[in-house]
């Protein structure tokens, strides 16, 4: 047996973040810590310790994959992790990444006024209310709170989609945070991997 | 003695998550500065967990000799 580290033990935190979002759309905050602490660990550390250890999401789709069995541990179509999917993809995501951020600004400056929703799939609206009352922080917290779990429900749900069909990590093949940080990483270490 | 297979990782369609290296009895895989995973071959024992959990299919089994 491997010996266990306190970060092994990260995928808690995965269901925590998205049970939190049931009760208070606000933690939804929470979830940049997914997305900068990757991106820190890459331009500084020059690794991707977070996709290899520390990122709750991956330990979540194992253990549901491969713990679970909840995985047919079949081969993935190999254009699902080829360059121009894997890229492609990213720029996708983060397009719809700013255009949250736009959503953000706008009602952040009063032309448009505070959505309820959570928006699953880039398509399908779900009310989630419930989550928040207006008034208690600025209109365009809440709203950034709301766009931001959208993007983090929907994300899961293609990887546990993509997990059941094929292996527990096929989530890991194209998220877009891995192709960001392993390109970071291959321009720092570029000079070694030309060797 | 050395194993009759090893593993060998395509560094070109590896996408370094990393599970390969959790999954490996003998800690023969490392991922080499977040780019790719690399075999350490006189480790590995050719038991081939990592070519069946690897998301991206780049680990192949290979036979030793037939280098």
């Amino acid at each position: 047996m491997k010996k266990r580290h306190w970060y092994d033990y990260l995928w808690i935190w995965s269901i925590i973040y998205f049970a939190l979002g049931f009760f208070n759309i606000l933690f939804a905050w929470l979830g940049l810590i997914d997305f900068l602490v990757p991106i820190i660990i890459a331009i500084f550390g020059g690794n991707k310790f977070f996709c290899n250890n520390l990122c709750g999401r991956g330990q979540l789709f194992s253990k549901l994959g491969t713990d679970c069995k909840c995985s047919r541990m079949k081969k993935a179509p190999k254009w699902l992790s080829s360059k121009w999917f894997r890229y492609g993809f990213m720029i996708f995501f983060l397009t719809m990444f700013v255009n949250m951020v736009f959503n953000t600004y706008l009602v952040a400056e009063g032309a448009s006024s505070l959505k309820e929703v959570i928006t699953l799939l880039w398509t399908i609206k779900v009310p989630w209310g419930w989550t928040y009352q207006q008034g208690v922080v600025y209109d365009w917290i809440a709203q950034f709170s709301f766009g931001f779990y959208s993007l983090m429900l929907t994300s899961a749900i293609i990887g546990l989609i993509v997990m059941i069909f094929y292996k527990p990590r096929t989530w890991c093949s194209f998220c877009p945070m891995g192709t960001m940080t392993q390109a970071i990483c291959k321009i720092k270490a570029h000079k070694e991997i030309k060797k | 003695m050395l194993s009759k297979r090893y593993a060998y990782a395509d560094s070109g369609r590896c996408v370094s998550c990393g599970v390969c290296t959790k999954v490996c009895p003998m800690n023969a895989i490392s991922i080499f500065k977040g780019c790719f995973a690399v075999v350490k071959e006189e480790l590995c024992i050719g038991c081939g967990k990592c070519q069946k959990i690897c998301p991206a299919a780049c680990i192949t089994i290979k036979e030793r000799g037939a280098l």
